[in-house]
């Protein structure tokens, strides 16, 4: 690299000559970006609302938009389920001990929810949601945080109008002035304390993962190559062209199931063998009312049945736990239980 | 935590077998106090006899079956799962200062994607004279260079700002890796695209769901960050971000943006979630710190430790352990075995380089009684590795990230070590 800050002098001198602002095209590698590309890829919203699309979503649309898509992990009222982030509420507790961190109790910005909505929600379904259903969303989570009114209305137009309630509650990092005491050449060798005790002991909290698990299961690697290898009569029988169009289908699924050697409950339970299974039987699976009751009633998870449930399931069975929208097109559903089928215990 | 207390028996037990088997060797192996003829020594062992395997056995070797314990670890109620999760380094078994990537800690938002170097696309867009398209083909034709980093999880020790609470190092400090990056600086691309002189920060953002994106002060970005696409002289593994990450020295790991696909410059900073809602630390009295990009200089001793007991009673001991600063470059770890009341200064293995891991060893005569095991680094802009009561005093217990700590082992008579706190 030595050369280069002689050659972009030189370069500097010359544009500036032309007038031109520019170092621009030093080695002339790469090509224009389009300007359909950076639309497509720039989406990213500034705090000043720089970025916002023109449009509107209602905290009522909101609702229901929360409860099919957000739901299974932020819970109904945006109140989190299991680990997953809470959402609303811990107003007042960030001096408390163990703060509720929440878009409504510590963001700062508004612009953040709706850009991150936007760009990474819904988990496993990313870059899905309309502008307006991003508003809408957006609203409901202001809502459930009892900063906006049930009729509140959230556009670009009125975007800059919500207040933050913690949008003051940030500094800059100032480590190097309130910690400038941690600085000092010559730290003390001897006769530093007078006496030592122990205060506290990892062994009594007794949270450490035990450590024969870790080394038991097989190396990520091998699981890899043991998943997409089916029983030979298996391949027989599924057209793996199929197969494999599932697997990409099954990316939809994957933030809630999983399958394969090792395959553990999520958010969903575990699929392996799913198809021609009978409902409701994965073992240590908590499933709601009306999937126990389907079961009771034997349900058997035969491919027309799965079919109609994977096309929508909140249609197919009022109350399932299960959030997501459904597989529009026949292909992908068919391509999915063909996959389903490739893991058949 | 009824529940919880069976689940630490194994590792126990494993470190009394593993104790006991070291005794056994002692009596019927040490060189000195050997009783009988050693049989592995007079029998001609299987492998002395047979043959081994062929070098078409390992297109591409991973290590030997002895060493499966050498691998990432999780904390499983840390998150919700695994898929917006983080592992863990098993430092306590690894010496010298590269890491090896195939057990260097992952953390991902939306999981670790596959994407093709074919597929692969780089915009750089914003307060630019010309936005630019790059493949990776495109990314290999710049000026590169090699420099080793380490990269820290922000969150690295973060589960121990309330008290002791996870015991070995892997889970207190595993959350840094240290590898050879080659790649391009990210100043020679945005030179190519021409930086306006309105643009004073990047936004960076990856190619996965999550995008990961952060703002980066231009400063730092026409400074030392670099675009890479190589680490420890290989592809970069997937789960670090194949075919191109962001290596950002010296700063928290969450900015390191995997499968980097956008750099835009702007006026201001984007104020992303990972920048606002995470990665900010909270105050004592409610107010959080933002921006704290540097990580301050911190230490730990890495053996022995919880997982690394000492198996072979008293006489000579390796101290070891490593010690970084993204201010710079480490110049000294002192070692304390009383738990802080008096230090001896550490033999650092080779002088510390800048924003990289340092590997320190003392060299130590145990003469079998229990110690606190504590070190203390110190960096070239003067900067001392603190209590973790000194850093109470200025940032009380609420905060989650830059946790650099003095980490305390209490190493027992029998070897075996457990993560405390002390006065």
């Amino acid at each position: 690299m030595s050369k280069c800050p002689e050659f972009l002098t030189a370069a500097a001198l010359a544009s500036a000559l032309v007038a031109g602002p520019a170092l621009a095209n030093v080695f002339g590698l790469g090509r224009p970006a389009l300007p359909e590309e950076i639309a497509a890829w720039d989406l990213d919203v500034s705090p000043d609302g720089t970025g916002l699309p023109a449009g509107s979503g209602s905290v009522e649309d909101g609702e229901m938009l929360f409860a099919e898509a957000c739901s299974i992990c932020h819970g109904d009222f945006a109140e989190g389920v299991d680990n997953w982030p809470k959402l609303a509420g811990g107003e007042g507790t960030l001096a408390d001990k163990d703060p509720l961190k929440t878009v409504g109790s510590y963001w700062p910005y508004l612009s953040t929810a709706w850009d991150y909505v936007h760009r990474s929600m819904p988990f496993g379904d990313a870059q899905t949601l309309s502008a307006d259903d991003t508003y809408a969303i957006v609203a409901y989570i202001l809502y459930s945080n009892d900063l906006v009114e049930d009729n509140f209305v959230l556009s670009n137009e009125n975007f800059l109008s919500v207040e933050m309630p913690n949008a003051d509650g940030f500094i800059l990092d100032d480590r190097e002035q309130t910690e400038a005491h941690f600085w000092t050449d010559a730290p003390c060798m001897e006769n530093c304390k007078d006496s030592v005790e122990i205060t506290m002991r990892a062994m009594v909290l007794d949270v450490t993962p035990d450590e024969g698990d870790a080394a038991a299961e097989p190396a990520p690697v091998q699981d890899v190559k043991a998943e997409p290898a089916p029983a030979p009569e298996q391949t027989a029988a599924l057209d793996p062209e199929l197969v494999a169009k599932g697997e990409k289908t099954f990316k939809k699924c994957k933030a809630c199931h999983q399958v394969g050697n090792g395959a553990k409950n999520k958010t969903g339970p575990t699929l392996n063998g799913i198809v021609g299974a009978a409902a409701g039987q994965v073992h240590g699976f908590k499933y709601s009312k009306v999937m126990k009751a389907a079961a009771e009633d034997g349900l058997i998870w035969d491919e027309t049945e799965l079919t109609a449930f994977l096309a929508k399931p909140k249609g197919y069975m009022k109350g399932t736990r299960m959030s997501f929208a459904g597989l529009k097109k026949d292909a992908d559903i068919e391509a999915v239980i063909a996959y389903l089928k490739s893991f058949p215990e | 935590m009824s529940e919880s207390s069976p689940k630490n028996a194994p590792s126990r037990r494993q470190f009394l077998t593993g104790a006991a088997a070291a005794g056994a060797g002692a009596v019927a192996g040490g060189a000195a106090g050997a009783t009988g003829p050693d049989p592995l020594i007079t029998e001609v062992q299987d492998w002395a006899r047979a043959t081994g395997d062929g070098v078409d056995a390992t297109p591409y070797g991973l290590p030997i079956q002895y060493e499966s314990d050498v691998v990432r670890r999780n904390v499983e109620w840390l998150t919700a799962d695994t898929i917006s999760s983080i592992n863990f380094t098993p430092i306590h078994a690894l010496d010298g200062t590269i890491t090896p990537q195939g057990c260097a800690f992952e953390r991902h938002h939306s999981g670790a994607i596959e994407l093709r170097k074919q597929d692969y696309r780089l915009m750089i867009n914003g307060l630019v004279d010309q936005p630019l398209v790059f493949t990776y083909e495109d990314l290999e034709r710049f000026p590169r260079e090699n420099r080793i980093y380490f990269c820290e999880c922000a969150a690295n020790t973060g589960m121990e700002w309330a008290g002791s609470q996870l015991n070995g190092a892997q889970f207190t400090h595993g959350m840094i890796h240290n590898m050879e990056y080659s790649g391009v600086p990210l100043r020679t691309l945005l030179e190519e695209a021409g930086v306006q002189a309105q643009g004073k920060w990047v936004y960076v953002e990856g190619a996965d769901a999550s995008s990961n994106g952060r703002s980066i002060p231009l400063e730092k970005a026409m400074d030392d960050v670099l675009v890479a696409f190589k680490a420890n002289g290989e592809a970069l593994r997937k789960e670090h971000g194949y075919p191109v990450r962001l290596v950002v020295p010296g700063w928290e790991g969450n900015m390191w943006v995997k499968w980097l696909r956008r750099v835009e410059v702007m006026e201001g900073p984007v104020e992303s979630r990972e920048e606002t809602s995470k990665y900010t630390d909270t105050l004592a009295d409610g107010t959080s710190r933002k921006w704290t990009w540097v990580m301050d200089a911190k230490s730990v001793v890495t053996s022995p430790s919880p997982q690394a007991p000492i198996t072979h009673g008293p006489g000579p001991l390796v101290i070891t352990g490593l010690a970084w600063s993204g201010r710079g470059a480490i110049t000294g770890v002192d070692v304390s075995v009383d738990g802080g009341k008096t230090w001896m200064p550490a033999r650092l293995a080779a002088p510390g380089t800048d924003k990289a891991l340092t590997r320190f060893y003392l060299d130590y005569d145990w003469d079998g009684s229990e110690m606190l095991l504590q070190s203390r680094a110190r960096d070239g802009s003067g900067y001392v590795q603190p209590s973790k009561a000194q850093l109470r005093e200025v940032r009380g217990e609420n905060s989650i990230y830059h946790n650099n700590c003095i980490q305390t082992w209490w190493v027992k008579a029998n070897g075996e070590a457990e993560n405390v706190e002390v006065s």
